[in-house]
């Protein structure tokens, strides 16, 4: 199991993570997928709906969720994962990341230090809950 | 006749594959009951150990919130529509239980 993604739309990732510095973007992951081979195909930067504390938390609501949904279904896709940026932080999920992840999604954290974007990981929950297991991003060059 | 409810994508791997399930019941609590009696491996992504329904798990019974209308007792009828939507929430530092605590800001 993998998870490509372009060069372009990773960069764009970076670049929401820079822009609301210090507080943690976010955003949703739109792609193909078969069964766990996914291609992220384009990505939604969300508002996090954390305003009491977006410097660690964030939130999308689910009325944007389905929304998004509906767009990505409209255009051929489907969700398949988030991102996430860790301000200041190491882009290793947090407990709290954990806790509140879900299955089989694709959960990109990109940490920014000092309002630049630094590394850039991809995640997904075990099974049973767990743990979050790293996730083989593979970035390609060229558009399709 | 039943109830129909969406399974997340995520979730379609603990529910044979399926995309919907029809299952019986008169209230949303009753069919989640069910749903989870047929598909065991739902029941840890669904509800918590405490065996409430986690926090960010939104149930919209023919897209309303069953939050606004009588939470897991809102009544269902044959036809309806049970829409399972995640809410995707997470961030970077764990802070004990805040997760039942959402008005709290979490430690810098
Ligand atoms: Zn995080």
């Amino acid at each position: 199991m993998a998870t490509s993604i372009h060069q372009k739309e990773l960069e764009r990732i970076r670049q929401h993570g820079a822009q609301t510095y210090p507080h943690e973007c976010c955003g949703i992951l739109l792609g193909k997928a078969e069964d766990w081979n996914k291609t992220i195909l384009d990505i939604l930067p969300m508002n996090n709906a954390r305003k009491d504390s977006p410097q660690n938390r964030y939130m999308i609501l689910p009325e944007d969720l389905i929304a998004s949904d509906r767009e990505a279904r409209k255009r051929g896709l489907d969700v398949i994962g988030f991102y996430h940026s860790h301000p200041d932080h190491p882009a290793q999920p947090s407990e709290f990341d954990r806790e509140h992840a879900w299955p089989w999604f694709a959960y990109i954290i990109v940490a920014v230090g000092k309002g630049v974007p630094r590394d850039l990981t991809a995640w997904l929950l075990s099974a049973d809950r767990a743990q979050f297991v790293p996730e083989e991003l593979q970035v390609t060059e060229n558009g399709n | 006749m039943g109830v129909k409810v969406i399974i997340p994508t995520p979730l379609r791997q603990y529910a044979d594959k399926n995309a919907s399930v029809v299952v019986e019941g008169k209230t949303v609590d009753e069919v989640m009951q069910n749903l989870t009696a047929l598909h065991g491996e739902l029941k840890r992504h669904l509800y918590g150990e405490d065996g409430k329904l986690r926090r960010f798990v939104n149930i919209y019974r023919n897209e309303e919130d069953i939050r606004y209308l009588e939470k897991e007792n809102t009544p269902v009828k044959d036809n309806d529509v049970l829409n399972i939507v995640p809410s995707i929430a997470g961030g970077n530092i764990h802070f004990g239980n805040e997760a039942v605590l959402p008005g709290i800001p979490g430690r810098k």
